[in-house]
């Protein structure tokens, strides 16, 4: 038979698009990855969300209003890309990518700042955070110096109606349990603004300030989980885990190559576009990449080869019984079908229920199951047979030693 | 063709050694049970990663002196990592202080991992990962019900219960440190085994249909034969993935080196299982099968 050459252009030109594409765009695909809190460094908190009072109910939408407060909130310590994320009946996940100081962050997230202005024996409450007008609070200075936060009421008129009816006793103001101050009224307030000092130093009045104008969470947060990690100890994390990648794959493609030949070789180019395919396909679903999750990449790579490897020993079997290489490759090809597919569907039916039972990190875990699996099906059976396609018909494929057969063990049809 | 290896002809053993593996497993998860890591528990986790190695005893001096009695203290990484866990709730505070005496006692730049639980949500996570694997497991004997039978179905999952209560019994053997990355490497292997065992029972099926075998004889040989020429496929892949899974453990770094240990445990016994435990129940099931109908005379 005549070597075709055009189908041997058309191999060669199908490979070198996959390679090209992946060597110009793999840069800009990695860049847009969401890498987790254990790669980029950060801090993570799990809030169980509790009634402030007995009579609240945790509904959703009170927990959608708190993931509200708590992003107005994340704003105001300026950090970029947070993500909120309601669990569940009462939780709330925060993350912040690439907050060093946990300590702040806390101080600011999980307070209730539910600030109320009392009567003088400190229990009955007059005015509360909620009759601020939208941003009436900012920091200033009192007549003494000393820091304080001025607020602004919505509705002058009550508050004029409290200084009137309380003139020359205290008005201790609170924020949650805490008293901050007690000032004596000297004369009716009539312009609705009222000044808080504490013992706080500027900035601290500042932050007040601003979560004044946050505003108050509709319920009391409690703390379940936190985790904080130091961005060159994940960056360290990333490192390692690439360089393991690279050896794996390393190993893998000599592995293949040598023991598959030149069905290796194309195993080894479907393996470049699956683990391309899935890297682009996290970028663009925004997985969330975390160190766990970069292992089992890894691993979905030397479980990809499987159908590769499903696929060339039927081949080589088929060789082995005397059958031509085309009619090999042909009937190999259709009898492995089968096999990989029932196999890959037991898997996508485990990912998919840990998917709905499992929480965030089992999530994301299951989705880079299910997005390999669907993925390799693309790369290791559809591409890898076109591939296989076009040098069988270019007739170049005869010598079974590329296949890594030998000719004395193939026997007679 | 006749098979090289005789499988089924050696199933007894595999029945016997995969017993007494499960055995020992499940006595040491009744004496000493698992090692449970901060996941699971409440308290407060520090990682600390010092530039130069530390010993253990140098970072559990500084630690007493800060007035912690009798600290949990290990190293990891060579020394470098020293790891401090604690059942107190730590505050900020608390660990910044930890940080400044390591620092300062040891000369050199610190990094700390904070990880606070409350074991609410821990276990949680273990119960929906039990759950899942239930779930899953009742999902795969469906599917592979429809579309082979429900023996096989039954045996693969057996095989699949194998594979995660071995790597649950090495890690309580062994006392290695149980976290929610080990319950997601239990579940990668859930996936694993199925698949594998899958890809044997497909040609035991497709023999089978060409086949026909009559008598005792003649099942195990094919079950050998089905076995043998799946066997390439078998040890290439899991060489293939044991490759994966060994870089990650020699190169990723330390805080994923238990996940890769069970990783590779996972991989070895999902490949084992399902040559000789998952293949072994079904052939003696089927036969006991194929037998019911010549018992009955005249049925």
């Amino acid at each position: 038979m005549k070597v075709r050459k055009g189908k041997v252009v058309v191999f060669s030109l199908l490979v070198i698009a996959i390679l090209a594409t992946v060597g110009l765009t793999t840069q800009q695909v990695i860049k847009n990855l969401t890498l987790g809190l254990d790669l980029q460094g950060g801090f993570e908190v799990l809030y169980e969300a509790k009634p402030l009072d007995k009579g609240q109910k945790i509904t959703p939408q009170v927990l959608a209003s708190a993931a509200g407060a708590l992003q107005k909130r994340i704003d105001v310590l300026g950090v970029s890309e947070p993500e909120i994320t309601v669990e569940g009946k009462d939780r709330i996940r925060v993350q912040l990518a690439g907050v060093t100081d946990p300590k702040k962050a806390r101080k600011i997230l999980g307070k209730p700042a539910v600030l109320t202005f009392r009567a003088p024996d400190g229990k009955k409450i007059l005015m509360r955070g909620t009759d601020l007008a939208e941003g009436g609070a900012k920091q200033d200075y009192d007549q003494n110096g000393r820091p304080a936060v001025m607020v602004k009421f919505k509705d002058k008129e009550k508050f004029a109606k409290y200084t009137r009816e309380y003139v020359g006793q205290p008005m201790p103001i609170y924020l949650d349990d805490q008293q901050l101050s007690a000032p004596v009224i000297q004369e009716p307030i009539l312009n609705g603004e009222a000044s808080i000092t504490g013992n706080f130093k500027a900035e601290e009045a500042k932050q007040l300030a601003e979560l004044l104008n946050a505003g108050s969470l509709p319920v009391k947060l409690k703390e379940l989980q936190s985790y904080a990690v130091d961005a060159s100890l994940g960056k360290a994390s990333l490192q390692d885990s690439l360089i393991a990648g690279l050896y794996a794959v390393g190993f893998i493609f000599l592995f293949m190559i040598g023991y598959y030949r030149l069905p290796g070789l194309i195993a080894v180019v479907t393996l470049v576009a699956y683990s391309y395919l899935v890297l682009l396909t996290f970028s663009l679903l925004h997985v969330t990449l975390t160190l766990p999750g970069i292992a089992a990449f890894i691993l979905g790579i030397g479980m990809a080869v499987d159908a590769n490897i499903i696929m060339y020993e039927r081949v080589k079997e088929e060789m082995r019984i005397g059958k031509s290489i085309p009619v090999a490759v042909k009937s190999g090809s259709k009898r492995s079908f089968l096999t990989i597919f029932d196999a890959n569907i037991t898997t996508i039916i485990a990912a998919a229920v840990l998917f709905y039972f499992g929480t965030a990190g089992v999530r994301g875990f299951s989705v880079s199951l299910i997005v390999s699996v669907l993925v390799s099906f693309l790369t290791a059976v559809a591409l890898s047979r076109i591939l296989m396609n076009q040098l069988l018909k270019a007739n170049v494929l005869k010598n079974p030693g590329w296949f890594g057969v030998k000719e004395d063990e193939i026997g007679e049809l | 063709m006749n098979s090289k290896i005789d499988f089924v002809g050696n199933r007894k053993w595999f029945f016997l050694i995969s017993g007494v593996i499960i055995l020992a497993g499940v006595l040491s998860l009744l004496v000493q049970g698992l090692n449970l890591g901060i996941d699971f528990k409440s308290g407060t986790r520090i990682d600390i990663t010092m530039d130069k190695p530390v010993g253990q005893q140098a970072a559990q001096a500084q630690l007493e002196k800060m007035g912690y009695a009798n600290p949990d203290v290990t190293t990891g990484g060579n020394g470098q990592i020293v790891v401090f866990q604690t059942t107190e709730t730590l505050d900020s505070g608390k660990v910044e202080q930890i940080r400044d005496q390591f620092s300062k006692a040891f000369h050199q730049k610190v990094q700390v991992e904070e990880q606070k639980v409350d074991p609410v949500v821990g276990r949680e996570l273990a119960r929906n990962a039990i759950i899942s694997v239930l779930v899953a497991s009742l999902g795969i004997i469906l599917y592979v019900t429809l579309r082979f039978e429900y023996r096989f179905a039954v045996a693969a999952v057996l095989a699949l219960f194998y594979d995660a209560l071995f790597i649950i019994s090495v890690f309580s053997l062994l006392q290695l440190e149980v976290n929610l990355v080990f319950i997601a490497a239990v579940l990668t292997i859930v996936g694993y085994s199925v698949n594998d065992t899958i890809v044997i029972f497909d040609r035991i099926r497709e023999n089978m249909d060409r086949e026909k075998p009559k008598t005792w004889e003649e099942l195990t040989a094919l079950v050998n034969i089905s076995i043998q020429q799946t066997l390439v496929r078998s040890i290439n892949t899991v060489l293939t993935v044991v490759f994966a899974a060994a870089a990650l453990y020699l190169f990723g770094g330390e805080s994923i080196k238990n996940f890769s240990f069970a990783l590779l445990l996972g991989l070895f016994s999902g490949a084992y299982s399902s040559i000789c435990i998952a293949s072994q129940i079904w052939v003696g099931w089927k036969w006991r099968s194929m037998q019911r109908p010549k018992s009955v005379p005249g049925s």
